[in-house]
């Protein structure tokens, strides 16, 4: 039997679906801790792109640091910080917060680095302050950039988080990693497939999202919004 | 009232827009700045809103420093216009309108019913109320903007290049529009243009700038056509040639007027005969 079909046997075998290791609960995992990590990583980003993109200072700074931290493999920081923190959950979360950071940080700034001068400027001499200018104009005006921002890094995250397995009993990786020790490559195929459905799934549900938040009166935008994705999401940087 | 005391302003890439530059402009009139690019104009038009603050010397309203108003307060009070009118495109056309209202703290039904009757006032169907600014023609987003400036009532109202972005037509029918609109609520004006013609239409008082906010002539628009004080006023306002400089013909028993390119021009009547 080829291996493709044995992985899609794996997939449907009711023994795959109860216990500690059943497929249901590995998906959960899985996501939950993309989720967490795109939110950390967010809560870090976004805030800082949102000032740079306002005052347009410490642009350089940030891009030249952005292509820093996408430069670092992610399974030798992994690899590094579990040495240093011990095996368990937090090593996976640190060394995928600093994958997502970048393309969040990006899609931040350059969504209100997109936004036309003159709409700031007036929105400036109208008397709005310069908090009324980024929550009224900036935010809703570089959404569309934001959330492609948002999109990238968290398929970069699902793709990579089967790493998490590599130090931790969590998420899909936990196949590949436990096929591959054992040589059941039906099962390490499975787990990739299903890795990869969900990343689809997720990329469907962001590009709804994209469109719904293209401002309304603001229509062309999404076609002509430069694509944020800067290297396709591998499973092992 | 208001009034410029030697300002002079530097840019930080040392750039000099603006010396040493003194002018009263007086209430309820309109007073255009008009200088071709460079002449600082806009410069000195920003300044009345601390969207420039001056190097040094200062600007007065109604006798107050405004170097010590807060800068959103002082702008809310300001009416302002630009080119390409500076409307929020994710904002429909009476939410636009009814920005700085709601910024002042009107409420929403108010603001939006005050919103409402200002596109009457420069002459917008409420139809378009709900449209965003893109579905709207140039001219169209112009008028809004006017509506905007316009909806705090205030003293001031600043207009920045409004009509430089509309076609030839459309424009006509703007200046039009504000003339008219001028005479219905006898703001303080500041207009900035580099269209001479446009000064001549829209000025009670016209200052004619040349590089480095220099003034070179403040006058009414007879005054200036009339004694220009130099070539370059001359020269700015045409008084020397085509259908500016005309000049009395006999013909039979009419007074024709001719250009200085030999086109008639009209017929010249004595006051009072129609």
């Amino acid at each position: 039997m080829n291996l493709f079909a044995s992985a899609i046997d794996w997939i449907l075998d009711p023994a795959n679906y109860v216990g500690l290791n059943a497929i249901p609960l590995r998906i959960g995992q899985h996501l939950v801790f993309s989720l967490v990590t795109v939110l950390i990583a967010s809560a870090i980003a976004i805030p800082l792109g949102y000032l740079i993109g306002h005052t347009g200072r410490g642009r350089g700074l940030a891009v030249t640091t952005s292509g820093g931290l996408r430069a670092i493999p992610t399974l030798g920081l992994l690899t590094l910080v579990a040495l240093w923190v011990g095996i368990g959950v937090v090593a996976p979360y640190v060394a995928l917060t600093v994958l997502a950071i970048p393309p969040i940080l990006a899609g931040a700034y350059t969504g209100f680095e997109a936004i036309d001068r003159r709409t700031v400027d007036a929105a400036r001499a109208v008397g709005m302050s310069e908090l009324q200018i980024v929550r009224k104009v900036e935010v809703p005006l570089g959404l569309p950039l934001l959330i492609g921002g948002l999109r990238s890094a968290t398929l970069q995250v699902i793709a990579t988080a089967t790493l998490a397995a590599y130090v931790a009993d969590l998420g899909l990786g936990r196949y590949l990693f436990s096929g591959l020790k054992t040589r059941d490559y039906a099962e390490m195929l499975g787990g990739s497939i299903l890795v990869i459905l969900l990343a689809l799934a997720l990329e469907g549900i962001f590009a709804l999202i994209q469109r719904f938040v293209v401002p309304r009166g603001v229509s062309g935008r999404l076609d002509t919004a430069p694509t944020l994705r800067t290297g396709s999401p591998t499973a092992a940087r | 009232m208001i009034e410029f005391r030697s300002v002079s302003k530097r840019f930080p890439d040392g750039t000099l827009a603006v010396e040493d530059f003194s002018l009263v402009l007086p209430s309820h009139k309109t007073t255009v700045l008009v200088g071709s690019s460079g002449s600082g104009k806009t410069t000195l038009l920003r300044m009345i809103n601390r969207m420039v603050d001056p190097t040094s010397g200062s600007v007065e309203i109604d006798g107050e420093d405004i170097a010590t108003l807060p800068p959103v307060k002082l702008r809310r009070g300001i009416g302002y216009v630009m080119q390409n009118s500076g409307l929020l495109p994710h904002r429909t056309v009476v939410d636009n309108v009814a920005t700085v209202p709601l910024l002042r703290g009107t409420p929403k039904r108010q603001a939006r019913a005050d919103a409402l009757a200002m596109l009457d006032t420069v002459g917008l169907d409420r139809s378009l109320a709900d449209r965003y600014p893109s579905q709207l023609s140039g001219g169209q987003q112009q008028r809004v903007g006017v509506a905007r400036g316009l909806a705090v009532d205030p003293n001031i109202l600043l207009m920045d290049e409004p009509f430089g972005a509309v076609d030839p037509i459309v424009r006509a029918e703007l200046q039009q529009e504000l003339v008219r609109l001028q005479k219905e609520l006898d703001k303080t004006v500041v207009f900035v243009t580099h269209d001479i013609e446009e000064a001549f239409l829209l000025g009670d008082q016209i200052v004619i700038l040349s590089e480095g906010g220099r003034i070179a002539q403040v006058g009414s628009p007879a005054e200036l056509l009339a004694n220009p004080a130099d070539d370059f006023v001359a020269s700015f306002v045409g008084a020397d040639r085509g259908r500016r400089a005309l000049h009395v013909e006999r013909h039979g028993n009419e007074d024709v007027v001719v250009d200085s390119d030999g086109r008639l021009a009209g017929v010249l009547r004595s006051e009072g005969v129609r």
